[in-house]
């Protein structure tokens, strides 16, 4: 038994390994029919960046459109950008002169990515405690205020959460900054307002999530078997049973980042935050093509890459899992 | 094909909607109607359906009428405004009933869309199975990587703002999680013997789709709808507030909202009515939608 088990965890990693190069090969089909999609949709809606610009001659106009290689047949212009791609060139922005795109996307994925990374472990931190309560003592007086508290939290938008939030600790009390934060200037007390609006509606999802899986837990075969032998509560939750009431948490790490995504677009044109959600609408309404691709991309191997993230934790963590 | 059917085969139909169908469904009416949250919610959701569809027909002021000496007026029974006025001077009671209109049709009709879509989708690939089954939910997993709402908000930038784009463009993305549902059920549906059944009688795949499995989907499909309803008004809510949704005069309740979050602070009213209209509409579809799980489904509870 004990000579066994290092030859089979040593055969898991081996699988493993072959498990995530696969679905890393599967990944570049994916991204490449992305990127297409984005591209020409992008490229189907009328209007030009240069609209906005009136007073430009049909002359300047035309050689503006040349100097960007926007003269091109789309099809040139999309292998052009593919190319690009392989060398991390993402082009110039066109509506931000001297401007390059990885510039735009520098400044603002830090705010993004700080506010989702904070929002995402507050949430964790008080979901996971709130799903375990609830699903402890089910059908009593702590399970049904965990829960109302949760279909609040998804009842209740972002943009209704951030605006009241806003206008009360910001407005009413004067406790915290409402709105503009420039790059370098993160603290705790700007932070602090996005990242528990961002974080709410993911606590109401965890906390949910735990809660229906513990319960499913706590009636297995197997945590009677413990209880049978005579261990005690605690000892049965938190040797046996947690690691499987946490293991759907897991596989949501993949919709929880696009989730968040999508809640940053939101928080921050509520508190005025220089991240790249707010970026991305400007710009798509601006035809900013450039960046428009590259917020799709980012966002996209940021999801296609926690997803395989989640999947490898899920196989460690579950010894029923094989890797195909 | 009702024409086709042998005796024998109608006879075992009714057997089974008289006997084992009517009991499971009346089961969980009664399961659903033991559910105090989801009973109240229907009402509430029912006399709201009312207001929106009938309201503005009686309602005194027009959504689009504009009253100068109304500009952000609090709530008061002057013209009736009992909701106030909006920057512009107009009405937003009856603002906030066409703004509840558009988001209920929108949550309907997005999700019919994606239910079309999604149950279709499923179904095939879980029934016919093999390398086609493969190939449709490597699509469905290509298209849950991405990050589907900046999609929805080029479409919208691409096509204009307009009505109909919102509900195939919601609707189209919503689609994914019911065909994977719809496909993991039909998997199962597919070994029982009424299938066989139904295959020795001859009848062509699409037949057996349409009207065998389809019809023993319903069960998680009508779960799925009602939880997908809301989240459908929430999408496009954010689309609105983005300012990429419906476009005046017309609105929708996140178009208000975003609206109300400008002037808070000189015309709270103008947010704390839309938003909580907004709730209760949430409010209660998750109410329906969780009561009809555990009605339909009870060893989820």
């Amino acid at each position: 038994m004990k000579n066994g088990l290092p030859l089979v965890a040593h055969l898991g990693d081996f699988s493993m390994l072959s498990f995530a190069l696969k679905r890393l090969l599967v990944a570049i089909p994916t991204m490449f029919i992305i990127i297409a999609m984005a591209f020409f949709l992008m490229r189907l809606a009328p209007g030009s960046p240069f609209d906005s610009e009136r007073a430009m001659s049909p002359e300047i106009r035309q050689l503006v459109m040349q100097h960007y290689g926007l003269d091109k047949p789309l099809f040139a212009q999309f292998f052009e950008y593919i190319k690009g791609l392989f060398v991390f060139d993402l082009g110039p922005s066109l509506i931000y002169k001297n401007q390059n795109v990885s510039d735009i996307i520098g400044n603002g994925f830090p705010v993004s990515i700080t506010i989702g990374i904070f929002a995402l472990s507050l949430a964790i931190f008080i979901g996971v405690p709130l799903g375990l309560i609830a699903a402890l003592n089910q059908n009593k007086i702590q399970d049904y205020s965990v829960m109302a508290v949760a279909m609040a939290g998804i009842c209740v938008p972002t943009f209704v959460t951030g605006p009241l939030l806003a206008l009360f600790f910001g407005v009413k009390l004067g406790w915290l900054p409402t709105a503009g934060l420039d790059l370098g200037e993160m603290t705790f007390e700007t932070l602090l307002l996005p990242v528990v609006t961002l974080s709410l509606p993911q606590i109401a999802i965890i906390s949910r999530l735990v809660r229906s899986s513990t319960i499913e837990v706590l009636s297995s075969n197997f945590i009677r078997t413990a209880r049978a032998k005579g261990l005690p509560d605690s000892v049965v939750l938190v040797k046996h049973a947690l690691r499987a009431s946490l293991l759907p948490l897991v596989s949501y790490l993949g919709p929880a980042c696009a989730g968040l995504i999508t809640g940053s677009v939101v928080i921050e044109n509520v508190f005025q935050l220089p991240g790249i959600g707010r970026n991305f609408v400007t710009s798509a309404l601006q035809r900013d093509y450039p960046v428009v691709m590259a917020v799709v991309i980012l966002y996209a191997s940021l999801i296609i890459i926690l997803n395989l993230i989640a999947d490898i934790i899920y196989g460690m963590l579950d010894p029923k899992v094989t890797y195909e | 094909m009702s024409m086709i059917a042998t005796p024998k085969e109608k006879a075992q139909l009714l057997e089974k909607s008289a006997i084992l169908g009517r009991s499971l469904w009346d089961d969980a009416l009664a399961r659903l109607m033991k559910n105090k949250a989801a009973v109240i919610s229907m009402y509430v959701l029912g006399a709201l359906v009312i207001l929106a569809l009938f309201g503005p027909l009686f309602w005194v002021n027009k959504y689009d009428e504009i009253f100068d000496d109304m500009v952000l007026v609090g709530p008061s029974l002057k013209n009736m405004f009992i909701f106030g006025g909006d920057p512009q001077g107009r009405d937003l009671f009856i603002r906030l009933l066409y703004g509840l209109r558009v988001s209920l049709a929108v949550g309907v009709v997005a999700t019919f869309v994606s239910l079309t879509i999604g149950v279709l989708w499923g179904a095939t690939a879980g029934y016919i199975g093999g390398k086609v089954d493969q190939i449709m939910m490597r699509i469905v997993d290509i298209l849950y990587a991405l990050p589907f709402i900046f999609f929805v908000i080029i479409l919208m930038v691409v096509f204009g703002r307009n009505i109909i784009l919102i509900f195939v463009a919601i609707g189209a993305v919503e689609w994914l999680t019911m065909a994977r549902i719809v496909r993991g059920q039909t998997l199962s549906l597919r070994k029982k013997e009424f299938i066989e059944a139904a295959q020795a009688a001859g009848l062509s795949t699409y037949q057996i789709i349409t009207r065998h499995i389809v019809p023993n989907l319903l069960g998680p499909v009508v779960v799925y709808v009602t939880l997908t309803i809301p989240a459908v008004i929430l999408t496009e809510s954010f689309l609105s507030f983005l300012g990429l949704g419906v476009q005046e005069p017309l609105t929708s309740l996140g178009n208000l909202i975003s609206n109300g979050a400008r002037e808070m602070e000189i015309a709270p009213w103008l947010l704390f009515f839309p938003a909580v209209t907004m709730m209760i509409t949430l409010f209660c579809l998750n109410f329906i939608g969780d009561g009809l799980r555990d009605a339909i489904d009870p060893k989820d509870r």
